[in-house]
């Protein structure tokens, strides 16, 4: 299997790193400047929710190239406690952090498609990829 | 949700219109176009992008920093973008929830609505309004095939859906009773085991039982708690409080209640209300008992619905036509 791009989360500064290295993927693949600062955030809020829920984490990137189209796959792994219940923090309005920044649903909306699995006491996968227009 | 484009000519011309005249017009243009975009779900951050487009369009030379800082806002603005998105998925399920509400409201006035009885001698007029959509006061006649008029009349502490749900328990509770059961105490006692059992602690219901006999016109009643009414003495020209004293319904399991009877002369007529109109605000005052009866005396000598409705229009009026609680206001009055 290829290896693929990864950044590992263990303090804030990380963050940082992993939006700049999506960044870069998604300069690469052609998306524009508004796309690229949709990504940059998402991937921001997925590695500050490793950050602050679960310790420490990894953020995959993936660049996919079809034929028909391309996008950039962004995968945020943690052992952490995971989520008890996912229909709440997916929701609207509801977010741990006081209110602040996107949460879940905002992910979901930066980008097209989005994925999350997560298991009580074992951690959480989310999986979400944003396509070039 | 369809996402419109910004139409980067539009926007293109625009901006060079203002560019070069500052004109008014082009600024009222941009207005329009701003709430156009918030309507079609367009992002801040693809305004400022087209606005960046339309610049280097325009400004072939534009200084690569102006060029780098607008980028930045347009980083900047992102949140405001899905802040934006939020509100829009908020609004609509709110409005899903007020459609669903309405519905429960209908259901509920299906579910708890009585028949004003005509009864020949009395002249009877009630008004039950809720402070929001639906009413967690609830009054019901119920008539005895011998001759006797049953009045029941409640208010759950609080309001909203949690005090109508409770109130449809208190409905059908009543209905299941036999139709032997109706002196107040005991339709109370029944009760307060109902809600004991079916109702949070936190919960508190009050309820006023009246029993018309109008063989003898003998009123006789019960109070769990609840809101005391008055009578008007047609001879004294003068009111008291009906005085009853007993725990509001669901406290314990075995509450007693006492029974009073009085008897009702032509002319004399019974007034029973919620808290909702004893506690009335005006401004951030509560409006006096006394002053309720002032405006109650002023209307008496109307017929009773009309009575009931000029009572609950003044007080509506009073309040700026913001009532803070359900509003309940019964009258029966024996006729000379």
């Amino acid at each position: 299997m290829e290896l693929k791009p990864c950044v590992n989360i263990r303090q804030e500064w990380d963050i940082v790193g992993a939006r700049q290295l999506g960044r870069e993927k998604a300069k690469e693949l052609g998306f524009g400047t508004v796309d690229q600062a949709r990504i940059a955030t998402a991937i921001s809020e997925l590695a500050r929710n490793i950050y602050l829920y679960a310790g420490t984490g990894k953020v995959y990137f993936e660049t996919i190239d079809h034929l028909d189209k391309k996008g950039l796959k962004i995968v945020a792994v943690d052992e952490g406690p995971g989520i008890r219940d996912l229909s709440q923090v997916m929701q609207d309005g509801y977010s741990t952090s006081g209110g602040l920044g996107a949460g879940l649903p905002g992910v979901k909306r930066l980008m097209d498609t989005f994925e999350i699995n997560s298991e009580w006491g074992e951690g959480t996968e989310i999986t979400a990829v944003k396509w070039v227009r | 949700m369809k996402k419109e484009r910004l139409d980067l000519d539009d926007y293109r011309k625009l901006l060079k219109q203002y560019l070069l005249t500052h004109d008014e017009t082009a600024l009222y243009q941009a207005e329009q176009l701003s709430k156009l975009s918030v309507q079609h779900n367009v992002s801040p951050e693809e305004i400022i992008h087209v606005h960046i487009e339309a610049l280097k369009e325009l400004y072939p030379e534009l200084q690569q920093e102006v060029s780098d800082s607008l980028n930045f806002l347009l980083e900047a603005m992102i949140s405001y973008g899905l802040a934006l998105q939020e509100y829009q998925s908020l609004r609509e399920k709110q409005s899903a929830l007020e459609s669903e509400i309405s519905v429960a409201a209908n259901m509920q006035k299906t579910l708890l609505q009585t028949k004003k009885p005509t009864i020949s001698g009395l002249d009877i007029g009630a008004i039950s309004v809720p402070a929001n959509q639906m009413n967690g006061d609830y009054y019901h006649f119920i008539e005895g095939s011998d001759g006797t008029l049953g009045i029941a009349l409640a208010d759950v502490i609080g309001k909203g859906v949690p005090a109508a749900l409770a109130m449809s328990m208190i409905k059908y509770s009543m209905d299941s009773f036999p139709e032997q059961l109706r002196q107040p105490a005991q339709i109370l006692e029944s009760l307060n085991r109902v809600v004991e059992r079916n109702v949070d602690t936190s919960m508190f219901i009050t309820m006023f039982y009246g029993l018309y006999n109008t063989n003898n016109h003998t009123f006789s009643f019960s109070s769990a708690g609840h809101e005391p009414g008055f009578f008007y003495f047609n001879k004294t020209e003068s009111f008291s409080e009906i005085k009853a004293r007993g725990l509001v319904l669901g406290a314990t399991s075995d509450a007693r209640y006492n029974e009073e009877a009085v008897t009702i002369h032509d002319g004399d007529a019974i007034i029973l209300l919620t808290d909702g109109v004893t506690e009335c605000h005006l401004g951030d005052r509560f409006i006096e008992r006394d002053e309720v009866l002032e405006v109650i005396e002023h209307y008496l000598h109307l017929p009773a619905q009309e009575a009931v409705e000029k009572v609950y229009k003044h007080f509506e009026r009073l309040q700026d036509f913001h009532l803070r609680d359900d509003f309940t206001l019964i009258i029966l009055k024996k006729e000379t």
